[in-house]
Protein backbone atom coordinates (compact mmCIF):
# COMPACT_ATOMS: atom_id res chain seq x y z
CA UNK A 1 0.00 0.00 0.00
CA UNK A 2 2.82 2.09 0.82
CA UNK A 3 4.34 1.91 -2.07
CA UNK A 4 1.16 3.48 -4.06
CA UNK A 5 0.84 6.11 -1.49
CA UNK A 6 4.06 7.70 -1.27
CA UNK A 7 4.24 8.40 -5.05
CA UNK A 8 0.70 9.83 -4.64
CA UNK A 9 1.92 11.89 -1.87
CA UNK A 10 4.91 12.96 -2.96
CA UNK A 11 2.95 14.67 -6.83
CA UNK A 12 0.22 15.68 -4.23
CA UNK A 13 2.59 17.83 -2.54
CA UNK A 14 4.48 19.03 -6.02
CA UNK A 15 1.06 19.86 -7.37
CA UNK A 16 0.14 22.21 -4.79
CA UNK A 17 3.26 23.96 -4.73
CA UNK A 18 3.33 24.04 -8.40
CA UNK A 19 -0.71 25.71 -8.24
CA UNK A 20 0.28 28.35 -5.81
CA UNK A 21 3.66 29.28 -7.14
CA UNK A 22 2.46 29.45 -11.20
CA UNK A 23 -0.72 31.10 -10.56
CA UNK A 24 1.13 33.89 -8.37
CA UNK A 25 1.68 37.11 -10.81
CA UNK A 26 5.83 37.95 -10.46
CA UNK A 27 4.73 41.69 -11.57
CA UNK A 28 2.33 41.77 -8.71
CA UNK A 29 4.90 42.63 -6.28
CA UNK A 30 3.48 43.07 -2.38
CA UNK A 31 3.85 47.18 -2.22
CA UNK A 32 5.88 47.65 1.78
CA UNK A 33 3.77 51.03 1.58
CA UNK A 34 0.32 49.67 2.37
CA UNK A 35 -0.85 50.65 5.51
CA UNK A 36 2.04 53.25 6.06
CA UNK A 37 1.55 56.82 5.03
CA UNK A 38 1.43 57.71 1.76
CA UNK A 39 4.91 59.60 0.97
CA UNK A 40 3.99 63.33 1.54
CA UNK A 41 4.72 66.00 -2.35
CA UNK A 42 4.08 69.54 -2.99
CA UNK A 43 4.01 69.50 -6.97
CA UNK A 44 2.18 71.89 -9.48
CA UNK A 45 -0.89 70.60 -11.00
CA UNK A 46 -0.12 70.02 -14.79
CA UNK A 47 -3.37 72.76 -15.84
CA UNK A 48 -2.70 75.02 -13.42
CA UNK A 49 1.30 75.57 -12.55
CA UNK A 50 1.06 78.05 -10.35
CA UNK A 51 -1.09 76.50 -8.07
CA UNK A 52 0.88 73.75 -5.84
CA UNK A 53 -0.86 70.92 -4.73
CA UNK A 54 0.18 69.20 -1.60
CA UNK A 55 -0.49 65.52 -0.46
CA UNK A 56 -1.69 66.70 3.05
CA UNK A 57 -4.77 69.00 1.44
CA UNK A 58 -6.27 65.46 0.79
CA UNK A 59 -6.02 64.81 4.71
CA UNK A 60 -9.70 63.88 5.67
CA UNK A 61 -10.71 62.49 2.62
CA UNK A 62 -10.84 59.18 0.84
CA UNK A 63 -8.99 59.70 -2.42
CA UNK A 64 -7.56 57.93 -5.43
CA UNK A 65 -3.47 58.61 -6.77
CA UNK A 66 -3.51 57.64 -10.31
CA UNK A 67 -0.23 57.64 -12.29
CA UNK A 68 -0.05 58.04 -15.57
CA UNK A 69 1.88 58.96 -18.40
CA UNK A 70 0.87 59.82 -21.94
CA UNK A 71 3.33 57.55 -23.25
CA UNK A 72 1.84 54.65 -21.51
CA UNK A 73 0.05 52.51 -23.47
CA UNK A 74 -1.88 50.28 -20.66
CA UNK A 75 -3.04 54.01 -19.11
CA UNK A 76 -5.21 53.79 -22.01
CA UNK A 77 -7.19 51.15 -21.20
CA UNK A 78 -8.02 51.91 -17.72
CA UNK A 79 -8.94 55.36 -18.78
CA UNK A 80 -12.49 55.46 -19.50
CA UNK A 81 -12.70 53.70 -16.19
CA UNK A 82 -11.20 56.37 -14.17
CA UNK A 83 -13.57 58.84 -16.13
CA UNK A 84 -16.57 56.88 -14.90
CA UNK A 85 -15.72 56.94 -11.60
CA UNK A 86 -15.16 60.67 -11.49
CA UNK A 87 -18.33 61.11 -13.53
CA UNK A 88 -20.10 58.87 -10.79
CA UNK A 89 -18.51 60.98 -7.76
CA UNK A 90 -17.48 58.07 -6.55
CA UNK A 91 -13.87 59.20 -5.06
CA UNK A 92 -12.03 62.28 -5.80
CA UNK A 93 -9.12 60.67 -8.12
CA UNK A 94 -5.92 62.48 -8.37
CA UNK A 95 -3.55 61.87 -11.31
CA UNK A 96 0.67 62.00 -10.94
CA UNK A 97 1.84 62.90 -14.48
CA UNK A 98 5.04 60.35 -14.44
CA UNK A 99 7.97 61.51 -16.63
CA UNK A 100 6.22 63.06 -19.41
CA UNK A 101 6.30 66.51 -21.72
CA UNK A 102 3.72 68.63 -20.28
CA UNK A 103 2.37 69.37 -23.78
CA UNK A 104 1.60 66.12 -24.68
CA UNK A 105 -0.07 65.32 -21.46
CA UNK A 106 -2.29 68.00 -22.14
CA UNK A 107 -3.16 66.75 -25.65
CA UNK A 108 -3.79 62.87 -24.23
CA UNK A 109 -5.93 64.08 -22.05
CA UNK A 110 -7.99 66.14 -24.20
CA UNK A 111 -8.14 63.01 -26.25
CA UNK A 112 -9.15 60.63 -23.78
CA UNK A 113 -10.61 62.60 -21.29
CA UNK A 114 -9.85 64.22 -17.92
CA UNK A 115 -10.49 62.49 -14.66
CA UNK A 116 -8.52 64.00 -12.41
CA UNK A 117 -9.70 66.73 -9.68
CA UNK A 118 -5.90 67.71 -10.07
CA UNK A 119 -2.80 65.89 -12.23
CA UNK A 120 0.43 67.15 -10.73
CA UNK A 121 3.57 66.79 -12.57
CA UNK A 122 6.62 64.51 -11.55
CA UNK A 123 8.38 64.90 -14.65
CA UNK A 124 11.80 63.30 -13.52
CA UNK A 125 9.74 60.33 -11.14
CA UNK A 126 11.14 61.40 -7.79
CA UNK A 127 7.69 61.18 -6.17
CA UNK A 128 6.68 58.31 -8.71
CA UNK A 129 10.22 56.58 -6.17
CA UNK A 130 8.48 57.78 -2.97
CA UNK A 131 5.47 55.91 -3.84
CA UNK A 132 7.56 53.05 -5.25
CA UNK A 133 6.08 53.05 -9.15
CA UNK A 134 8.01 50.75 -11.78
CA UNK A 135 5.07 50.22 -13.97
CA UNK A 136 2.73 52.70 -15.18
CA UNK A 137 -0.14 52.34 -14.97
CA UNK A 138 -0.46 51.91 -10.95
CA UNK A 139 -3.34 52.99 -8.57
CA UNK A 140 -2.94 54.18 -5.08
CA UNK A 141 -6.32 53.98 -2.20
CA UNK A 142 -5.90 56.61 0.10
CA UNK A 143 -7.85 56.93 3.39
CA UNK A 144 -8.16 60.17 5.53
CA UNK A 145 -5.82 59.77 7.63
CA UNK A 146 -3.29 59.85 4.40
CA UNK A 147 -2.31 56.04 5.14
CA UNK A 148 -2.33 53.71 1.49
CA UNK A 149 -4.60 50.76 1.84
CA UNK A 150 -4.43 49.29 -1.74
CA UNK A 151 -1.85 50.06 -4.65
CA UNK A 152 -3.32 48.67 -8.17
CA UNK A 153 -0.43 47.36 -10.38
CA UNK A 154 -0.93 48.17 -14.10
CA UNK A 155 -4.57 49.24 -15.02
CA UNK A 156 -7.44 48.97 -13.32
CA UNK A 157 -9.80 46.63 -14.67
CA UNK A 158 -13.86 46.16 -14.14
CA UNK A 159 -13.08 43.36 -11.70
CA UNK A 160 -10.62 44.89 -9.34
CA UNK A 161 -13.22 47.88 -9.19
CA UNK A 162 -16.01 46.08 -8.04
CA UNK A 163 -14.16 43.34 -5.75
CA UNK A 164 -11.44 45.24 -4.43
CA UNK A 165 -11.37 49.22 -4.79
CA UNK A 166 -14.69 50.32 -5.04
CA UNK A 167 -15.87 48.18 -1.52
CA UNK A 168 -12.27 49.50 -0.28
CA UNK A 169 -12.96 52.96 -0.75
CA UNK A 170 -17.06 52.30 0.02
CA UNK A 171 -16.08 51.21 4.17
CA UNK A 172 -12.55 53.69 4.18
CA UNK A 173 -15.27 56.27 3.02
CA UNK A 174 -17.81 55.33 6.48
CA UNK A 175 -14.63 55.30 8.83
CA UNK A 176 -14.08 58.82 10.23
CA UNK B 1 43.34 44.68 -63.24
CA UNK B 2 42.60 48.46 -63.73
CA UNK B 3 38.97 48.02 -62.70
CA UNK B 4 39.81 46.96 -59.84
CA UNK B 5 41.81 49.43 -58.64
CA UNK B 6 39.55 52.34 -59.98
CA UNK B 7 36.91 50.33 -57.74
CA UNK B 8 38.53 50.09 -54.69
CA UNK B 9 40.08 53.64 -54.62
CA UNK B 10 36.37 55.06 -55.40
CA UNK B 11 35.28 53.04 -52.68
CA UNK B 12 37.96 54.23 -50.38
CA UNK B 13 37.31 58.01 -51.38
CA UNK B 14 33.51 57.07 -50.53
CA UNK B 15 34.64 56.55 -46.87
CA UNK B 16 36.71 59.19 -46.68
CA UNK B 17 34.41 61.46 -47.84
CA UNK B 18 32.12 60.52 -45.16
CA UNK B 19 34.79 60.87 -42.85
CA UNK B 20 35.57 63.92 -43.34
CA UNK B 21 32.50 64.94 -43.89
CA UNK B 22 31.95 64.30 -40.05
CA UNK B 23 35.05 65.75 -38.89
CA UNK B 24 33.86 69.13 -40.75
CA UNK B 25 30.76 68.90 -38.62
CA UNK B 26 32.71 68.04 -35.21
CA UNK B 27 35.15 71.62 -36.16
CA UNK B 28 32.32 73.31 -37.01
CA UNK B 29 30.37 73.20 -34.17
CA UNK B 30 31.47 75.18 -32.00
CA UNK B 31 31.94 77.56 -34.77
CA UNK B 32 28.65 77.28 -35.33
CA UNK B 33 27.70 77.65 -32.04
CA UNK B 34 24.15 75.55 -32.27
CA UNK B 35 22.90 75.83 -28.28
CA UNK B 36 22.82 72.62 -26.53
CA UNK B 37 19.10 73.32 -26.45
CA UNK B 38 19.33 71.31 -29.28
CA UNK B 39 20.22 68.27 -28.57
CA UNK B 40 20.02 66.09 -25.24
CA UNK B 41 22.77 65.38 -23.41
CA UNK B 42 24.04 61.85 -22.50
CA UNK B 43 23.94 60.69 -19.18
CA UNK B 44 27.10 61.14 -17.29
CA UNK B 45 28.30 57.89 -16.73
CA UNK B 46 31.64 58.31 -14.50
CA UNK B 47 31.81 61.69 -13.50
CA UNK B 48 33.41 60.00 -10.05
CA UNK B 49 34.82 56.71 -10.40
CA UNK B 50 34.84 56.37 -6.60
CA UNK B 51 30.83 57.02 -6.66
CA UNK B 52 30.71 54.98 -9.86
CA UNK B 53 32.58 51.88 -8.09
CA UNK B 54 30.02 52.38 -4.96
CA UNK B 55 27.04 52.79 -7.05
CA UNK B 56 27.59 49.40 -9.00
CA UNK B 57 28.67 47.20 -6.09
CA UNK B 58 25.40 48.26 -4.73
CA UNK B 59 23.36 47.82 -7.88
CA UNK B 60 24.71 44.35 -8.17
CA UNK B 61 22.71 42.89 -5.34
CA UNK B 62 19.81 44.86 -5.93
CA UNK B 63 16.80 43.62 -8.53
CA UNK B 64 15.30 45.43 -11.68
CA UNK B 65 11.37 45.42 -10.60
CA UNK B 66 10.95 45.74 -14.38
CA UNK B 67 13.04 43.05 -15.50
CA UNK B 68 12.90 41.07 -12.91
CA UNK B 69 15.91 38.60 -13.33
CA UNK B 70 18.17 41.64 -14.26
CA UNK B 71 20.43 43.25 -11.38
CA UNK B 72 19.94 46.67 -11.83
CA UNK B 73 23.70 47.11 -12.55
CA UNK B 74 23.11 45.18 -15.32
CA UNK B 75 19.35 46.65 -16.71
CA UNK B 76 19.19 49.15 -19.27
CA UNK B 77 15.64 49.64 -18.03
CA UNK B 78 14.46 53.50 -17.37
CA UNK B 79 13.89 52.10 -13.98
CA UNK B 80 17.08 51.00 -13.23
CA UNK B 81 18.10 54.41 -14.86
CA UNK B 82 16.33 56.33 -12.33
CA UNK B 83 17.51 53.54 -9.44
CA UNK B 84 21.43 54.29 -10.52
CA UNK B 85 20.61 57.78 -10.77
CA UNK B 86 19.23 58.18 -7.18
CA UNK B 87 21.79 56.03 -5.57
CA UNK B 88 24.95 58.38 -7.71
CA UNK B 89 22.72 61.10 -5.73
CA UNK B 90 22.52 59.41 -2.06
CA UNK B 91 26.14 58.75 -2.27
CA UNK B 92 26.67 62.01 -3.05
CA UNK B 93 24.77 63.22 0.07
CA UNK B 94 27.52 60.71 2.20
CA UNK B 95 24.74 58.15 3.12
CA UNK B 96 26.10 55.11 3.66
CA UNK B 97 25.10 51.77 1.68
CA UNK B 98 22.67 50.67 4.48
CA UNK B 99 20.83 53.82 3.75
CA UNK B 100 20.66 53.43 0.87
CA UNK B 101 19.83 49.71 0.77
CA UNK B 102 16.88 51.16 3.44
CA UNK B 103 15.87 53.89 1.63
CA UNK B 104 14.89 51.24 -1.38
CA UNK B 105 13.32 48.19 0.74
CA UNK B 106 10.93 51.36 2.09
CA UNK B 107 10.00 52.23 -1.26
CA UNK B 108 10.28 48.54 -2.83
CA UNK B 109 10.05 45.75 -0.65
CA UNK B 110 12.78 42.91 0.23
CA UNK B 111 12.00 41.59 -3.47
CA UNK B 112 14.16 44.78 -4.54
CA UNK B 113 17.08 42.44 -2.79
CA UNK B 114 18.86 39.81 -4.42
CA UNK B 115 20.10 38.77 -1.09
CA UNK B 116 16.98 38.53 1.19
CA UNK B 117 16.86 38.88 4.88
CA UNK B 118 16.21 36.16 7.25
CA UNK B 119 13.00 37.09 8.32
CA UNK B 120 9.52 34.80 9.28
CA UNK B 121 7.96 35.11 5.77
CA UNK B 122 11.51 33.96 4.08
CA UNK B 123 12.65 30.58 6.80
CA UNK B 124 11.13 28.52 4.01
CA UNK B 125 13.08 30.78 0.97
CA UNK B 126 16.47 30.44 2.91
CA UNK B 127 15.75 26.89 4.71
CA UNK B 128 13.80 25.15 1.94
CA UNK B 129 16.68 23.42 0.55
CA UNK B 130 18.31 22.43 3.52
CA UNK B 131 15.43 20.75 4.38
CA UNK B 132 14.93 19.05 0.87
CA UNK B 133 18.39 18.27 1.05
CA UNK B 134 17.72 16.44 4.82
CA UNK B 135 14.29 14.85 3.03
CA UNK B 136 16.52 13.51 0.58
CA UNK B 137 19.28 12.20 2.44
CA UNK B 138 16.66 10.50 5.16
CA UNK B 139 15.07 8.68 1.83
CA UNK B 140 18.68 7.65 0.59
CA UNK B 141 19.61 5.65 4.28
CA UNK B 142 16.02 4.12 4.94
CA UNK B 143 16.20 2.51 1.50
CA UNK B 144 20.10 1.51 1.64
CA UNK B 145 19.19 -0.06 5.27
CA UNK B 146 16.04 -1.60 3.92
CA UNK B 147 18.67 -2.92 0.74
CA UNK B 148 20.96 -4.41 2.90
CA UNK B 149 18.38 -6.22 5.29
CA UNK B 150 17.22 -7.90 2.09
CA UNK B 151 20.41 -8.87 1.35
CA UNK B 152 21.33 -10.46 4.59
CA UNK B 153 17.97 -12.25 5.05
CA UNK B 154 19.23 -14.73 2.28
CA UNK B 155 20.58 -17.61 4.23
CA UNK B 156 21.24 -20.50 1.54
CA UNK B 157 20.44 -24.57 3.22
CA UNK B 158 22.60 -26.81 1.78
CA UNK B 159 19.85 -28.50 -0.80
CA UNK B 160 19.63 -24.93 -1.64
CA UNK B 161 23.28 -25.01 -2.75
CA UNK B 162 22.92 -28.32 -3.96
CA UNK B 163 20.13 -26.98 -6.61
CA UNK B 164 22.39 -24.59 -7.05
CA UNK B 165 25.34 -26.66 -8.27
CA UNK B 166 22.85 -28.32 -10.35
CA UNK B 167 22.03 -25.33 -12.23
CA UNK B 168 25.46 -24.27 -12.47
CA UNK B 169 26.35 -27.43 -13.87
CA UNK B 170 23.63 -27.94 -16.21
CA UNK B 171 24.29 -24.16 -17.58
CA UNK B 172 27.92 -25.21 -17.97
CA UNK B 173 26.84 -27.79 -19.84
CA UNK B 174 24.60 -26.54 -22.52
CA UNK B 175 27.24 -23.57 -22.54
CA UNK B 176 30.21 -26.08 -23.65
CA UNK B 177 27.87 -28.01 -26.37
CA UNK B 178 28.80 -25.76 -28.62
CA UNK B 179 32.12 -26.17 -27.89
CA UNK B 180 31.87 -29.96 -27.52
CA UNK B 181 30.77 -30.08 -30.71
CA UNK B 182 33.59 -27.22 -32.50
CA UNK B 183 36.01 -29.80 -30.62
CA UNK B 184 34.49 -33.18 -31.65
CA UNK B 185 36.70 -34.10 -34.37
CA UNK B 186 39.86 -33.27 -32.62
CA UNK B 187 38.48 -35.49 -28.99
CA UNK B 188 37.81 -38.26 -31.67
CA UNK B 189 40.89 -38.17 -33.16
CA UNK B 190 42.76 -37.56 -29.32
CA UNK B 191 40.14 -41.33 -28.79
CA UNK B 192 41.60 -42.91 -31.81
CA UNK B 193 45.00 -41.88 -30.59
CA UNK B 194 44.82 -43.22 -27.45
CA UNK B 195 42.96 -46.80 -28.29
CA UNK B 196 45.90 -46.86 -30.88
CA UNK B 197 48.37 -46.29 -27.90
CA UNK B 198 46.52 -48.80 -25.48
CA UNK B 199 46.61 -51.60 -28.33
CA UNK B 200 50.08 -51.00 -28.36
CA UNK B 201 50.74 -50.92 -24.66
CA UNK B 202 48.70 -54.21 -24.63
CA UNK B 203 50.44 -55.55 -27.51
CA UNK B 204 53.94 -54.93 -26.08
CA UNK B 205 52.44 -56.59 -22.64
CA UNK B 206 51.90 -59.73 -24.63
CA UNK B 207 54.95 -59.25 -26.03
CA UNK B 208 56.26 -59.24 -22.54
CA UNK B 209 54.62 -62.25 -21.33
CA UNK B 210 55.51 -64.04 -24.27
CA UNK B 211 59.39 -63.19 -23.08
CA UNK B 212 58.12 -64.20 -19.69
Amino acid sequence: MMRYLTPLFAFLVLAIFLFVGLSLNPRQVPSPLIDKPAPEFELYSLHEPEKIFSSKDNLGKVWLLNVWASWCVACRDEHPLLVEIARAGIVPVYGLNYKDENTTAKQWLKLYGDPYVASVVDPDGTVGIDYGVYGVPETYVIDKQGIIRHKQIGPVTVDSLQNKIIPLIMELQGQT
Amino acid sequence: MMTLIQCLLRRWLDKASIIIFCLGILLAYPILGWSEETYKEAIPVAEDPEIEKRMLALTEDLRCLVCQNESIADSRADFSNDIRRIIREQIKANKTDAEIVDFLVERYGDFVLYNPPMKATTVLLWFGPLIMFLIGALVLIKYLKGRRVQIEDVVLTDNDRKKVAALLDEKEITANVSEVEANNESLTQNFINKEQQNTSEVSTEEDKGKKI
